[in-house]
């Protein structure tokens, strides 16, 4: 298939799968998740070190060739997500970055306005920025104004494993928006993450769902196959519903027609 | 001399910022560097002489989606 390749920034992706570090019950499950599931691209949280324990460099279990895609998680407004953005940029994580503005702690709803004021500081600092929002149209066109290379709406909140939603107000930014749009947050199942690329969501992002599953390894292959189902029948334009039955075989009679 | 890391005040005595990370064993490849509110990459570690009531974030890579 011709059209494979997925456009971030100036990056090219040929696997629109993106997943995420969180979770893992053991870290070196990462590297075989990401072997098993084909993703390109892995999100990392930065966090002040506990500086009683020991704890280990997530970023070892990365392979080279994967880019990283740090989050802003924690951030309670724009000023906090744009400096944790410049921290992670200044440690070698490359100029992808997730903004992840949240203010409510009990449905762990994106602030959109936060957000668009943090897209519009680092894009104009040459960040590649993804930010993840509630989907809201116009702020998806705002966004895109402001240089987002993406925009991520959620399918539903982080790590319910709800799937699809909000899928009316997803298919309005994937019909209008001219930037891709990944759908993060609240994939459960390979049929939801088929679903949104089946829709024409251009990538999808799944953490908690390959993460706690009995075996990430598999369950990565199993997110993998399921993107790349939904992509090509998207590409292959699917057939209309119908409320009336419509025969696949010639209705003629047979055995005692005329 | 009296310094802040990770908002916690601390008592050392005068020390570069290498030897502070040293001294606390920590895994100098994981960590991330603010010196009042300015990164320091790891090459100036060993020349930045650490100041009274400096504030330090050290900070590393965790999982996260």
């Amino acid at each position: 298939m011709n059209d494979d390749v997925l456009l971030l920034g100036e990056k090219e992706f040929n696997n629109r799968l993106l997943t995420g570090t969180g979770k893992f019950g053991n870290h070196g499950q990462i590297p075989k998740m990401l072997a098993a599931s084909g993703s390109q691209m892995i999100t990392v949280a930065l966090r002040r070190v506990d500086i009683t324990a020991q704890s280990e460099n997530i970023l070892e279990y990365i392979p080279k060739d994967v880019t990283l895609l740090p989050n802003t998680s924690g951030a309670r407004s724009a000023e906090q997500a744009v400096r944790i953005a410049r921290i992670a940029r200044e440690a070698g994580c490359g100029d992808f970055i997730k903004i992840e503005v949240i203010t409510d702690m009990k449905y762990l709803m994106p602030d959109n306005w936060e957000t668009l004021k943090a897209t519009e500081i680092l894009a104009k600092e040459g960040f590649q920025v993804l930010p993840y929002v509630l989907p809201d149209l116009p702020l998806a066109k705002r966004l895109e104004n402001a240089g987002a290379a993406a925009v991520m709406p959620l399918g539903a909140p982080i790590g319910t494993n709800r799937g699809l939603e909000t899928r009316p107000l997803l298919a309005m930014l994937i019909e209008n928006a001219s930037v891709p749009i990944i759908v993060d947050a609240g994939i459960g199942k390979p049929s939801q993450a088929a679903a949104a690329m089946e829709m024409g969501a251009d990538a999808v992002l799944v953490n908690t769902a390959i993460a706690t599953a009995r075996d990430p390894e598999v369950m990565g292959r199993a997110f993998d196959l399921a993107v790349k189902a939904g992509r090509a029948a998207f590409l292959a334009e699917m057939a209309e519903e119908s409320t009336l039955a419509r025969a696949s075989s010639p209705l003629t009679g047979f055995l005692d027609g005329e | 001399m009296n310094i802040f890391v990770n908002g916690n005040k601390e008592c050392t005595e005068p020390c570069t910022l290498a030897q502070l990370i040293a001294w606390k064993k920590l895994d100098a490849g994981a960590l991330v560097i603010e010196l009042n509110q300015q990164i320091i990459k790891q090459e100036f570690w060993p020349t930045t002489e650490l100041q009274e009531e400096d504030r330090l974030e050290m900070l590393s890579f965790v999982g996260g989606g």
